[in-house]
């Protein structure tokens, strides 16, 4: 059917169009559908009194807005999650791009297959069960407590469960594999010959990484960067079962207005403003990104 | 010319296939859900673990009527009164706190119930039954169901003393081992009564709010559901904690830990839960049996006995409990309801109020 309308208008243009039209309309319906149409009518609510759900009727205001500059625990806790996502995204760079130089340079054939199902692993499980495995690890007289205190008798309890560390572990556990990833294919695309060239010109091992590793993987580490510090400072389910009292953040704020207190339109407007704090930061690295990545070019 | 209209013409018919094709998956997936809501099936709205889910019970109800008991779970009221408001039509029946149930028959999510029906009517407790918080104009929107109490719990291997004041929860012999729920309105409730107020309208807010943030050496951590409340009194985390008492008659009963529940003399709060047929319900007539079934002393004292439940509105099914059972021990000690506060219906107002008074209590006990 298709074969016969489209060697009747014979135009390869035609045929080029139509296939691009078939293959990416699925995904841009079902994009527009599941993404936009929420996220506009979450916006929509953002500016409301209550959610016009059921017999409730709603009034224009910019009451949620302003709610969070009058009340000083909103940028407080605003404080506390960029923060977490600082320490989270710093930490994943310092201990997944040496992985990733490594698995990209110095790893062959199949130990590099092995170590990769070794990163991807913590994804074939449920986000839920990782954290909850990490509340029997850390916990006193958890696992951990356990080998130390077999190890050296008469040390101090273990007691990080319930703590901002404690958070601070398993969002790295949970984020690390997507800054290996990055890192690895931005490194691995590295021409092996440029370091060669290097070397024989004398230079020595950290100027190699400081003048041609480092600027090179800059495009893999910054996508890691974001990949990682956009969510984690949304982040509200590991604050909550790993952070005790001390892991109330500006995403379990939005949870409770979902869930507790069903104030969508508060809840609403805090997500835009963390999207607006995620942009602001973006914007505000801008000039430095495009000035470390034209070098390249 | 010919050949372009041909080739407008072409990509015309294509994008109407996708948009066609578009049309059906979508006519296909609510054909589908469809079906699935209009099979004659009972669907129940409650708590997890929550007396209405209990395999025993489901399977005897649908062998006497036919009615097959399906459940879906909330884990606090709000959440419960988001699933009526965004899926009407989908609820039979909904396991409501009595002070919603006024709220949500103003709001239309939930229908007047027809007590005529209810073959236990004359056995509930007068003043749970004829309670104005279920019965508005003089219909009745909620079947008092089972009342209880929320005060404190604790590990009676770590504490041998039991404690009588409600003072305990700041005592700095507990401190860091103090659990607490994270529920705004329990919350201040708790402070209102430690600072000799009435919970249900406190005079001075910032005295409760002193109070609350007075938590922060002791808390370890918040807990949400009862699994939760077990799981960390076993695992060190609580020696003593805000609970329910029949989750506490539960924790001993079912899972034999070793929890003591305290009222203390400053007082504690009460509640009662009722059922409630939602508005719309498309399977009434088993909703209605299915309330009463859930009044009945049958279901109520196996409940109790084999489980551990809340205290039954139904004097008759308390009337038939064990001699030594918690219900009746504890529940049913003298001078109990003097010490209870009622929880009362809250406005919109005052819940917002008071969510932002614990949130910003939350917000100071993490730094």
């Amino acid at each position: 059917m298709a074969a016969t309308t489209l060697s009747g208008s014979g135009s390869a243009a035609s045929r080029r169009r139509g296939a691009v039209i078939g293959l990416t309309a699925p995904a841009y319906i079902w994009l527009a559908l599941t993404v936009l149409l929420p996220l506009s009518a979450m916006l929509y609510f953002s500016f409301l009194t209550v959610a016009p759900i059921g017999a409730r009727v709603a009034e224009w205001t910019l009451g949620n807005y302003l709610d969070y500059f009058r009340k000083g625990f909103y940028l407080t806790l605003t404080g506390r999650s960029l923060m977490l996502g600082l320490w989270v995204t710093g930490l994943c760079l310092l201990l997944g791009f040496p992985a990733a130089l490594a698995l990209a340079k110095y790893v062959r054939g199949r130990w590099r297959e092995a170590l990769f199902l070794l990163v991807v692993l913590p994804f074939w499980s449920n986000a839920l069960v990782r954290t909850f495995s990490w509340t029997m690890v850390l916990r006193t007289d958890g696992m951990v407590d356990d080998i130390l205190q077999a190890v050296f008798p008469g040390l101090p309890h273990l007691d990080i469960m319930f703590t901002f560390t404690a958070v601070v572990i398993g969002l790295v556990h949970s984020f690390l594999p997507y800054m290996i990833l990055t890192c690895y294919i931005s490194l691995q695309a590295i021409d092996d010959s440029l370091l060669e060239a290097a070397r024989s010109l004398g230079a020595a091992g950290p100027t190699v990484f400081r003048r041609i590793l480092l600027p090179l993987s800059l495009p893999g580490i910054l996508a890691g960067t974001i990949l990682i510090f956009v969510p984690v400072i949304g982040s509200f389910m590991e604050p909550r079962i790993l952070g005790g009292r001390g892991g109330f953040m500006l995403g379990n704020v939005i949870e409770d207005q979902f869930t507790v207190v069903f104030n969508w339109p508060m809840g609403a407007a805090l997500s835009f403003i963390l999207l607006a704090i995620v942009l602001l930061i973006l914007a505000a690295c801008y000039p430095l990104l495009r000035r470390n990545l034209q070098g390249l070019a | 010319m010919n050949g372009n209209s041909d080739r407008r013409g072409s990509s015309r018919r294509n994008f109407a296939r996708y948009l066609i094709a578009g049309t059906l998956a979508l006519a296909v997936g609510g054909l589908a859900t469809g079906r699935a809501a209009a099979a004659k099936d009972l669907h129940v709205l409650n708590w997890q673990g929550y007396g209405t889910d209990e395999a025993w019970a489901t399977k005897l109800f649908e062998e006497r009527t036919g009615c097959k008991v399906v459940h879906d779970y909330f884990n606090s009221e709000e959440e419960m009164l988001t699933k009526l408001r965004t899926n009407p039509g989908t609820y039979d029946v909904v396991l409501i706190n009595s002070s919603y149930t006024q709220g949500a028959a103003k709001e239309g999510l939930i229908q007047a119930i027809d007590t005529s029906k209810i073959t236990n009517w004359k056995d509930l407790a007068p003043k749970l039954r004829d309670s104005p918080y279920l019965n508005t104009n003089g219909k009745t929107y909620g079947l008092s169901w089972v009342w209880g109490v929320t005060s404190m719990a604790y590990n009676t291997d770590d504490i041998k003393t039991k404690p009588d004041s409600i003072q305990a929860l700041w005592d700095p012999a507990y401190a860091g081992k103090v659990g607490w729920r994270d529920d705004p309105v329990e919350s201040v409730a708790f402070g209102a009564i430690a600072t000799g107020q009435d919970p249900n309208n406190p005079a001075d807010l910032d005295k409760v709010k002193q109070k609350l943030l007075a938590l922060k050496p002791q808390l370890k951590t918040f807990w949400s559901s009862e699994d939760e409340w077990n799981k960390h009194l076993q695992g060190g985390d609580f020696e003593i904690a805000t609970y329910w008492s029949g989750s506490a008659a539960r924790s001993k009963k079912a899972f034999h830990l070793p929890v003591e529940f305290v009222v203390p003399k400053e007082g504690a709060i009460g509640w009662f839960d009722g059922l409630s047929i939602a508005a719309n319900a498309p399977n009434l007539d088993c909703a209605t049996k299915f309330l009463d079934f859930m009044v009945s002393p049958e279901f109520y004292v196996k409940w109790d006995t084999t489980v551990g439940a809340p205290a039954s509105a139904n004097d008759a099914a308390n009337a038939q409990l064990p001699a030594d059972a918690f219900n009746r021990v504890v529940m049913g000690q003298p001078g109990m309801q003097e010490r209870l506060f009622y929880m009362a219906p809250l406005t919109d107002e005052q819940r917002k109020q008071f969510t932002e008074l614990w949130e910003t209590v939350k917000t100071d006990l993490g730094k």
